[in-house]
């Protein structure tokens, strides 16, 4: 009797909404959740409501307006990826920068990746509750933008990389002002470690969550901290150097479990390494011009170029298809978010919903990154 | 049995030990107030300072004779990704040389649309205009925000043409 | 009127002689009663009004930024102009939503805080209901909270108002067992329940130093239990502003919202008041036993000062708790209390037992 009434219930999902707008999703993203109690049985994100189409205004713009745009995609690393195609005109048209701009492009990337950890860092805090390390993240994030501001006029989209070098050198105050912040920043940073790292809560809450593979970091492509966390070595800085990369030496930092904690863990040994990088540039600017000439309207031979760098987020790279007109023909960016949202699923599937939230902060997506 | 007695304790002190060395943290900051960086925003307005090369607004340079140095070649207007600046000009008859001169009558500029990239004053070739420091451009009337950067009077400065 | 700032008997006394020079027996009580509630309604309302604006300003410190500055000197007026605008606000019922239970759950909840209220000692001489099983009273009148935040989730008809309001419940009931316990590892000193008894016993010098090493466990555990049994700190998974559900009181607007908002206050002061009377010594100044000229300047400070003092102390160490950690997990909250703190606590208990037995305790 009781088996006949198993048989003839009908089990529906319970599907959540976790709407465009809402805190911890980092931006406008809604995620279609469906659970099975508390269990999360599958995540499927929908995109699109910050789309721009800045690939399509690319088409009509030349290629020194399109510096401008690729501020705005993932507005946090917008120097690497002003860098970035800076470097892919820079390659077609065969034009070769001096040291100088060389080294002021690599240490502006890695202050600007230092100020996205340190970003994410504190609304990693927030979303777990310790709304305190917000406030500290953004109080150090407050120096490097001064920097910025000095040096290029922005704060956030700054728009200093242009093909040929850099706008205008750097300001005479630029060396001790770093040098300033390495100094303050190293003794920061332990503190960090004692406000979330070791803390047990914190632990309990990151540990073994969010486990992904390094199959699986490989086949979704899932690059930067989140794919290094994995094991999946992948770091372009040190495969294919560009910029002054190839003369400074650093570690690749690499973990084996693909969970939170390890996610966690690669992002803060990164910004040491960051630090260390800095350290021993800062003082070995070499002179030269700041900038080359090159025509006031760049046209690129017809032919297709790509070329990647690595943002706080991963690869980015930037394909261009030129017919010899001033502008593209065709270009695309490929995102280092879009590739880490596919994987959300498998790293999502059989956690509860406080989970999500503690995968989505450590896997730190930016979604007009995602969007363009 | 007693292995895992031992276990639970050191877990239970080493957590407590965590959650302490947090509290320092925080601790430190509540002792000292002196360290607060919070900056009063309307109220400190007298002393606060922006930095030289911060970029608020386009500006059209006037010396002290109401001149400026703008020769109306339109390369910023070229130059610019979304169409923020419009020039208007037109042929002015030059009463010395007798020949048509083109010469600026508006320099308009669109600050709802400007994104500030800079791309403008790098690419002027008399260096007529710059970027200033105000970055308080709220208003309750749009159109407020599409302004004539020129002055009502002013013409070009004489020798810029070469 | 006669009064004593160290004694409020004596003014006690005075107000009640000279009623009864005024009127008749039962309108004398009646009229007690009636001064009484006022006064606590107003000390309600004040201490509410107080404690968001610590609270608000304490959080901005901790932060380094400085939290609000405008409204008022120094802020000061901030919370009154944000209780105008709730007092302004719409109040909302739901369609289908259970009108009476509706509006019975903030009602039951503000009473049961109100009853705990009244037996908290404040002073030598001004407790207002000095019953013999005091602790005992507090501990059961807490318990029905717990029925205001049930009712509150189920009138709201909303899945994700019940689904909090359940979590609610669930971390509620579970922490008063560790609340209860703690509390009677010093009762296992004191040998009464009533606080008046409690607070004499500790003439002495406070239970948290005489009673060593298990009155400090005891305090730690105390001081966990109660942030968890008032929704707050490390333990707010179910209001939490960054996770899906809003908790119990999503469906409520103006006054209602603002009398649950209250009530999170309040039960704090109350907390934070029941352990700085047990463990720290309620008014009883600071006595160490033999030092008499020590003894003497303590005293110099009225007992009235000494409570608030102590009480604004644990609720300092409240919300440093609440500023510093993350939040746990359902499922780690209730594995810490039936898993750590339960066993911790019955340990506890036996071992202080033993001292006492022994007489190992100053």
């Amino acid at each position: 009797m009781s088996s006949d009434v198993m048989n003839k219930t009908k089990t529906q999902d319970y599907f959540i909404n976790m709407g465009p707008q809402h805190p911890s999703t980092h931006g406008v993203l809604r995620l279609v959740l469906s659970l099975d109690g508390e269990v999360i049985k599958s995540v499927e994100p929908h995109l699109g409501y910050i789309h721009r189409s800045i690939e399509k205004m690319c088409e009509k713009d030349t290629y020194k307006m399109i510096v401008h745009l690729t501020d705005r995609m993932d507005y946090l690393s917008c120097h690497m990826n002003n860098e970035a195609v800076c470097l892919t005109v820079e390659k077609a048209l065969e034009l070769e920068v001096s040291d100088r701009v060389k080294v002021i492009r690599t240490l502006f990337s890695e202050l600007n990746r230092l100020s996205s950890h340190q970003l994410w860092w504190g609304v990693m805090g927030m979303d777990l509750g310790a709304i305190t390390s917000f406030l500290y993240g953004f109080r150090d994030r407050e120096m490097i933008t001064d920097i910025f501001e000095e040096t290029c006029g922005a704060r956030l989209t700054m728009n200093y990389n242009v093909p040929g070098g850099v706008m205008f050198d750097i300001h005479p105050n630029f060396q001790k002002r770093v040098k300033e912040f390495i100094i303050y920043f190293k003794k920061k940073l332990p503190e960090y470690d004692d406000l979330l790292s070791n803390n047990v809560i914190f632990k309990a809450r990151t540990e073994g969550v969010g486990i992904l593979s390094k199959e699986d970091a490989i086949s979704y492509g899932v690059t930067g901290p989140s794919g290094r966390a994995s094991g999946f070595s992948c770091d372009i800085r040190k495969q294919h150097p560009y910029s002054a990369y190839d003369r400074v030496d650093f570690k690749e930092i690499l973990y084996s479990e693909g969970d939170c904690f390890a996610r966690y863990k690669a992002r803060i040994d990164e910004m040491w390494e960051s630090m260390f990088i800095i350290e021993q540039l800062i003082d070995n600017i070499p002179e030269g011009s700041a900038r080359e000439t090159t025509r006031a309207v760049i046209k690129l031979p017809k032919g297709e170029f790509y070329q990647k760098v690595e943002t706080a987020r991963g690869e980015f790279g930037v394909y261009i298809i030129s017919d010899g007109k001033k502008s593209p023909y065709r270009l695309k960016f490929r995102s280092p978010g879009f590739s880490t949202l596919n994987a959300l699923n498998t790293m999502a599937k059989g956690s509860k919903i406080a989970d999500l939230v503690a995968i989505m902060s450590t896997i730190d997506l930016v979604i007009p990154d995602i969007d363009r | 049995m007693i292995k895992s007695i031992i276990q639970y304790i050191k877990e239970v002190f080493g957590g407590l030990r965590s959650l302490l060395k947090g509290m320092r943290v925080t601790g430190h900051y509540i002792s000292h107030p002196k360290e607060i960086i919070t900056q009063q925003y309307p109220e400190n307005k007298d002393t606060l300072k922006m930095f030289d090369r911060f970029r608020g607004e386009v500006i059209l340079l006037h010396d002290e004779n109401n001149e400026h140095r703008c020769t109306g070649c339109t390369a910023c207007e070229v130059a610019c990704p979304n169409g923020s600046i419009e020039i208007i000009s037109e042929r002015v008859l030059n009463p010395e040389t007798g020949k048509k001169k083109k010469e600026i009558d508006k320099f308009i500029y669109h600050l709802s649309m400007c994104t500030m990239c800079n791309l403008c004053i790098e690419s002027c070739p008399t260096d007529a205009i710059k970027m200033g420091r105000n970055f308080e451009h709220a208003v309750f009337d749009r159109s407020l925000l599409t302004t004539v950067l020129n002055r009502p009077g002013s013409k070009l400065a004489p020798g810029v043409e070469d | 009127m006669k009064f004593d700032i160290y004694d409020f008997s004596v003014l006690t006394k005075s107000i009640h002689e000279s009623l009864n020079s005024m009127m008749g027996e039962t309108a004398v009580m009646i009229s007690e009663m009636v001064i009484v509630g006022i006064i606590f309604l107003t000390l309600f309302a004040v201490l509410g009004l107080i404690l968001v604006y610590v609270e608000r300003k304490i959080c901005a410190f901790f932060q380094q930024r400085l939290g609000p500055m405008r409204v008022g000197f120094w802020g000061t007026a901030q919370t009154l102009a944000d209780l105008i605008k709730l007092l302004l606000k719409e109040p909302l019922i739901t369609k289908n939503a259970d009108k009476f239970l509706f509006n019975l759950a903030p009602f039951v909840l503000i009473i049961a805080s109100f009853m705990a209220m009244a037996a908290i000692p404040f002073a030598k001489g001004l407790h207002a209901f000095d019953i013999d099983i005091g602790v005992f009273y507090i501990t059961a009148i807490s318990s029905i909270g717990v029925v205001g935040v049930l009712l509150a989730g189920w009138a709201s008809n909303n899945k994700y108002s019940l689904i909090g309001a359940m979590r609610s419940g669930a971390q509620i009931i579970s922490y008063e067992l560790s609340v209860g316990l703690s509390l009677l590892t010093i009762i296992v000193l004191t040998g009464s329940l009533q606080f008046s008894e409690i607070i004499e016993s500790q003439r002495e010098g406070w239970w948290i130093f005489r009673g060593h090493i298990p009155a400090i466990i005891a305090f730690i555990i105390f001081l966990i239990a109660s942030t968890a049994e008032t929704n707050r700190g490390p333990f707010d998974l179910a209001e939490a502003e960054s996770e899906l559900t809003a908790g119990y009181h999503t469906e409520y607007s103006g006054m209602k919202f603002a009398f649950f908002f209250l009530a999170e206050f309040i039960n704090m002061f109350i907390v934070a008041a029941i352990g700085a009377t047990v463990f720290l010594g309620g008014w009883m100044p600071l006595h160490f036993g033999s030092l008499e000229s020590f003894n003497a300047i303590m005293d110099f400070i009225p007992p009235l000062f000494w409570f608030f003092g102590k009480t604004a102390f644990i609720i300092f160490l409240m919300m440093w708790f609440k500023w510093t950690f993350p939040r746990l997990r359902i499922d780690q909250l209730l594995t810490l209390e039936w898993k750590y703190l339960l066993p911790i606590n019955l340990v506890n208990i036996l071992v202080m037992s033993f001292f006492v037995l022994m007489g190992w305790y100053f």
